[in-house]
C-alpha cells in the first residue's frame, strides 16, 4: 500500500497551556513495497508518525493516505478495524504485551478480533510460528515460560497472523544480543521481500538503516530534515552532525581517511573488501 | 602485585535442580583498580556472574570473596557497601522525585548525614557532567543522562567495585559512548575496580581485560587486541565482530602488511599513513 503525507501537523493538548506541535507541515510518499527506515532524536515525533499509520490518532492539520484510506482531522474512515487488519505495528518490546495463557491463544488474538475462522487462525498461526522460527511444540506452553527473546518472538508472530500488507516496526531489536539482533532484522527483511510488504522501521542504527533500507527519512523536531537513498543521506556527514545525528561506522572511517590521508574513497555503499582493494591501492600509490 | 578484589573460586550455579548449570566450576580474580570487561551473547552466563557478586544469588558450588571476605547471608549487607551496581533499564531504577534526590537514596539508607550527603551529591552530580540537572525531575532526561545520574546515586556510597550490566544497551550510539567514556574516567581518577558486562565489543576497547563467556565458562581471557584477533571464533559464539577487525583482515587479504591488530579507526590510519609515506 502507498503512504502518503501531505502537510501533517499534529498538535499534542490544543488550545491548553501544554499545547505542543510533534509533528509540522510534514509531507512524504512512500511507494508501495518499500523499506524505508525512520531515524530521529527522542521527540523527533517518530512515535507520533506511527501513530497515524493505523489510525490510533488523526492529523490536526492536513491528510494521511493509507492505500485507499484517507485520514483528516475531521474525516475518520469509517473501516477503521480494515485498515488496523491492513497495518501490522510492532512496537517496542512488543513481548510486554504478551498476556494470554498459551502462545497459541496469544498468536489467535488479533485474527480473532478481525473475524477470521478457526480453521485459517490455525493455518496462519503455523505459518507465523515458521517465519519466526519457533517450534509448533511450544503452542500450548504459556509465553512467559520463554526466554526474553523467544518471547519477542512469539509477540511478532502475533502480528504476522493477522497478515498485514504495512509492518511498522518500532526498534524491534532493543535489548537483544548481536545474533539476536541479526536473526531478527533478516526475518523482517526476508518477509519484507516475500510477502511483498511496505515497511517501515524506526531504528537508531544507521547501520541498519544502510543495510536494509531503500529509503530513509530522518526527522527533527517534528519536522522533515533530510530524505533519499541511504547513499545519499550518508553522505552528508556534516547536515546530520549539525543535528546530532552520527553515520554508519564506515562513513566515519572513509572521512577520517580523507582527512589522514588527503585521498577521497566516495562512499558507494561498496563491500568491505571493494574499499580495502580501494585502501591498498592508494597506500600503495598505484592509482 | 595488585590485590584481589573479587574472587570467584570453581563457581557452579543453576536456577533449580531441574534447570541446566548456568555456570559451570568458574574461576577468576577481578584486582583492585582494574578495568576489566565481561562479553557473551544472551544466556552466556555473564549477568549472573553480576547477580553473584553481590548475593541477589546464591552458587551451589564453590565460594565467592570479596575483598577477602565470602559471600552469605551474614556479609551480603556489607558487600553491597562496596560492590556498586547499574542495570540495563534506566526506568527501573529511579525513586527519587528530583535527581537530587535519587542520588541521595543510597546514602539515606546508610544513614549517612546531612551534610556529608550535600556534599557527596554535588562531587557525584559533578563527576558524571549532571550537576546542572540536580533540581531536574527524571522523566525529563535522556536514556544516557538517567544512566549517569544512576551512576552517580551508586559512586555516593562509595563503593570499591563499580558493575555495570548492560548498563548501555538501551541507550543510543551517543549515549552508549558518553557513559562510557564517562566510567572510565572515574574508575582513573578514583582507584576505582570497574566491570562492564555487555555483547558490544566495540565498547570494550578500554577495558584492561576481557573475560569472554560461553555456555556457563570462560571461553577466553585475554586483552582486547589479542580478542580482536579471534573474530572468527567470536562469530561462532554469537558475538559481533568490530567493523575496523573485519577491514583490518581484508586489507592483510589486499596485501597490505599492518605490524598490529588495530583496536580502532585512528590506530588503523595511523598504520596506513606510515606505510603510504614509506612508498
Amino acid at each position: 500500500m502507498d503512504i502518503t503525507f501531505k502537510n501533517v501537523t499534529y498538535i499534542y493538548q490544543k488550545n491548553s497551556p501544554f499545547e505542543h506541535k510533534a509533528l509540522e507541515n510534514l509531507s512524504f510518499h512512500i511507494p508501495s513495497g518499500t523499506f524505508v527506515a525512520i531515524i530521529g532524536h527522542t521527540g523527533s515525533g517518530k512515535s507520533t508518525l506511527i501513530q497515524h499509520l493505523n489510525g490510533l490518532t488523526v492529523p490536526s492539520e492536513g491528510e494521511v493516505h493509507i492505500g485507499d484510506f484517507k485520514l483528516t482531522n475531521d474525516e475518520k474512515p469509517k473501516n477503521m478495524k480494515e485498515l488496523r487488519s491492513k497495518v501490522g505495528v510492532v512496537f517496542q518490546y512488543p513481548e510486554h504485551q504478551l498476556f494470554e495463557e498459551t502462545i497459541a491463544k496469544d498468536i489467535a488474538f488479533g485474527p480473532q478480533n478481525f473475524g477470521v475462522s478457526e480453521e485459517e487462525i490455525e493455518r496462519r498461526t503455523k505459518e507465523a510460528l515458521r517465519q519466526v522460527r519457533l517450534s509448533e511444540e511450544l503452542l500450548e506452553r504459556s509465553p512467559f515460560d520463554l526466554s526474553g527473546g523467544q518471547k519477542r518472538r512469539v509477540a511478532i508472530a502475533g502480528v504476522l497472523a493477522i497478515q498485514p500488507e504495512v509492518l511498522v516496526l518500532d526498534e524491534p531489536t532493543a535489548g537483544l544480543d548481536p545474533r539476536g539482533q541479526k536473526e531478527i532484522m533478516d526475518m523482517f527483511y526476508n518477509l519484507h521481500r516475500e510477502a511483498g510488504l511496505t515497511t517501515i522501521l524506526v531504528t537508531h542504527s544507521m547501520d541498519d538503516a544502510l543495510k536494509y533500507a531503500d529509503q530513509i527519512l530522518i526527522l527533527n523536531k517534528g519536522t522533515k530534515f533530510m530524505e533519499g537513498t541511504p547513499i545519499d543521506v550518508f553522505r552528508q556527514k556534516e547536515a546530520l552532525q549539525s543535528v546530532q545525528l552520527d553515520v554508519p561506522e564506515v562513513v566515519q572511517f572513509l572521512t577520517s581517511f580523507e582527512e589522514k590521508m588527503g585521498k577521497p574513497i566516495n562512499f558507494s555503499n561498496q563491500s568491505i573488501d571493494e574499499i580495502a582493494t580501494s585502501i591498498s591501492e592508494i597506500v600503495k600509490g598505484v592509482e | 602485585m595488585r590485590k584481589a578484589l573479587i574472587e570467584f573460586r570453581n563457581v557452579s550455579f543453576r536456577y533449580s535442580d531441574t534447570n541446566p548449570w548456568v555456570l559451570k566450576d568458574l574461576s577468576f580474580s577481578i584486582y583492585e583498580n582494574e578495568f576489566v570487561a565481561i562479553i557473551g551473547h544472551n544466556g552466556s552466563g555473564k549477568s549472573t556472574i553480576a547477580k553473584l557478586v553481590n548475593g541477589l544469588l546464591f552458587p551451589q558450588e564453590g565460594e565467592i570473596l570479596i575483598n577477602g571476605v565470602t559471600v552469605n547471608e551474614e556479609t551480603i549487607w556489607d558487600i553491597r557497601r562496596e560492590v556498586g551496581m547499574v542495570f540495563q533499564n534506566p526506568d527501573n531504577q529511579f525513586v527519587g522525585a528530583t535527581v537530587q534526590d535519587d542520588v541521595a537514596f543510597g546514602m539515606e539508607n546508610r544513614g549517612i548525614p546531612r551534610e556529608e550527603m550535600i556534599k557527596r551529591i554535588e562531587d557525584n552530580l559533578a563527576a558524571v557532567g549532571m550537576l546542572d540537572y540536580r533540581l531536574t525531575e527524571p522523566h525529563r532526561l535522556s536514556g544516557g543522562q538517567k544512566q549517569r545520574v544512576a551512576i552517580a546515586g551508586v559512586l555516593a556510597i562509595y563503593p570499591k567495585v563499580l558493575i555495570l550490566d548492560e548498563a548501555t544497551a538501551m541507550l543510543d550510539p551517543r549515549g552508549r559512548k558518553e557513559i562510557m567514556q564517562t566510567v572510565a574516567s572515574l574508575s582513573e581518577q578514583q582507584g576505582l575496580s570497574l566491570i562492564t558486562i555487555t555483547h558490544d565489543l566495540a565498547e570494550v576497547v578500554q577495558a584492561e581485560r576481557i573475560i569472554v563467556m560461553n555456555q556457563g565458562e570462560i571461553w577466553a581471557e585475554a586483552t582486547p587486541r589479542e580478542i580482536f584477533s579471534k573474530r572468527n571464533q567470536l562469530k561462532e559464539i554469537g558475538l559481533d565482530v568490530p567493523f575496523v577487525a573485519i577491514l583490518a583482515d581484508e586489507l592483510k587479504r589486499a596485501g597490505i602488511e599492518l605490524t598490529k591488530e588495530p583496536l580502532n579507526h585512528e590506530e588503523l590510519l595511523e598504520e596506513l599513513w606510515t606505510l603510504h609515506s614509506k612508498t
